[in-house]
């Protein structure tokens, strides 16, 4: 177990992952930093992310697609803000339509401390701009929700319904 | 624990239907009247209207006034939506994390880093 925490704010759509691993900052900043290690761990398997710019710079853009085993691909992009290596990056994670209209999914905050010597926590902070984009977001960020397009908010509509 | 109310048949029938679960999802926002929502289906308004009136009759939605406006909103508690699709987006990081440990625990020098672009 390397996740010590999670906090989630369905009142502000966030979530928080705080997670611990045994490496240097260094090696936990070049995850974010190094497009080929960003690639192995973003998509999930079935979807591996190709990255395909890597502008890690305040104003810049990160560009990658996913790819499905039927050969189906999926865009997405970040959009930069903040920048201060090794420590943090601001980002805003996007995808494309089918069309090439841009979805804005979500504000990401990453915070990287070293706690001590080899052990490096690092903080993930999501924001979501609504409940759109919070369902958009998991259906790209899981097998699943990449497979069918569906609706994960269906199940929970006729829970919710059936509850009251 | 409360008893099924006989509305349940009624509540199922309404989301045995794609663009009437479609509509209840986005009715959860509340901001579209039934114009506006017609607007994103390939069929005519007086059949979105239908699907909007079956949806009220089971309880799903209710029109409300706001302004001069009158909205379509979703009649169940938008936090609790929240929380559990803010509860499923937290297994995508859980499995991000699972990816980057089996990636920290690798040789250093066998993950190819010499093409900084493809």
């Amino acid at each position: 177990m390397t996740v010590i925490a999670v906090q989630k704010d369905p009142q502000k759509l966030t979530l928080t992952v705080d997670a611990e691993f045994d490496a240097s900052l260094e090696r936990v900043w070049q995850l974010w930093a190094d497009p080929r290690h960003l690639e192995r761990w973003w998509g999930p398997p079935a979807y591996p992310a190709t990255v395909t710019k890597h502008d890690l710079a305040p104003g810049g853009r990160v560009e990658y697609y996913m790819t499905g085993p039927n050969g189906d691909q999926f865009q997405g992009y970040w959009d930069v803000v903040t920048v201060e290596p090794p420590r943090r990056i601001v980002l805003r994670d996007s995808c494309s339509d089918a069309d090439g209209t841009p979805n804005p999914e979500n504000t990401i905050r990453v915070d990287i401390e070293e706690v001590a010597r080899g052990r490096t926590r690092m903080s993930i902070e999501t924001i979501f701009p609504s409940i759109e984009a919070l369902e958009r977001a998991l259906a790209k960020g899981t097998e699943e929700g990449l497979r069918q397009a569906v609706s994960q908010i269906d199940a929970i509509l006729a829970e919710a319904t059936l509850q009251r | 624990m409360r008893v099924a109310s006989p509305d349940i048949d009624r509540v199922f029938a309404a989301f045995a239907d794609h663009t009437r679960r479609d509509i209840v999802r986005r009715a959860i926002s509340g901001k579209e009247g039934v114009l506006e929502l017609a607007s994103h289906y390939p069929m005519s308004f007086a059949a979105v209207q239908k699907h909007v009136a079956v949806l009220e009759r089971a309880g799903l939605i209710t029109k409300q006034r706001v302004g001069r406006r009158k909205v379509v909103r979703t009649n169940m508690d938008r936090l609790f939506v929240a929380r559990r699709l803010l509860d499923q987006y937290e297994e995508v990081w859980r499995a991000r994390i699972d990816r980057i440990n089996e990636l920290i625990a690798e040789r250093p020098g066998t993950i190819g880093t010499k093409e900084p672009d493809r």
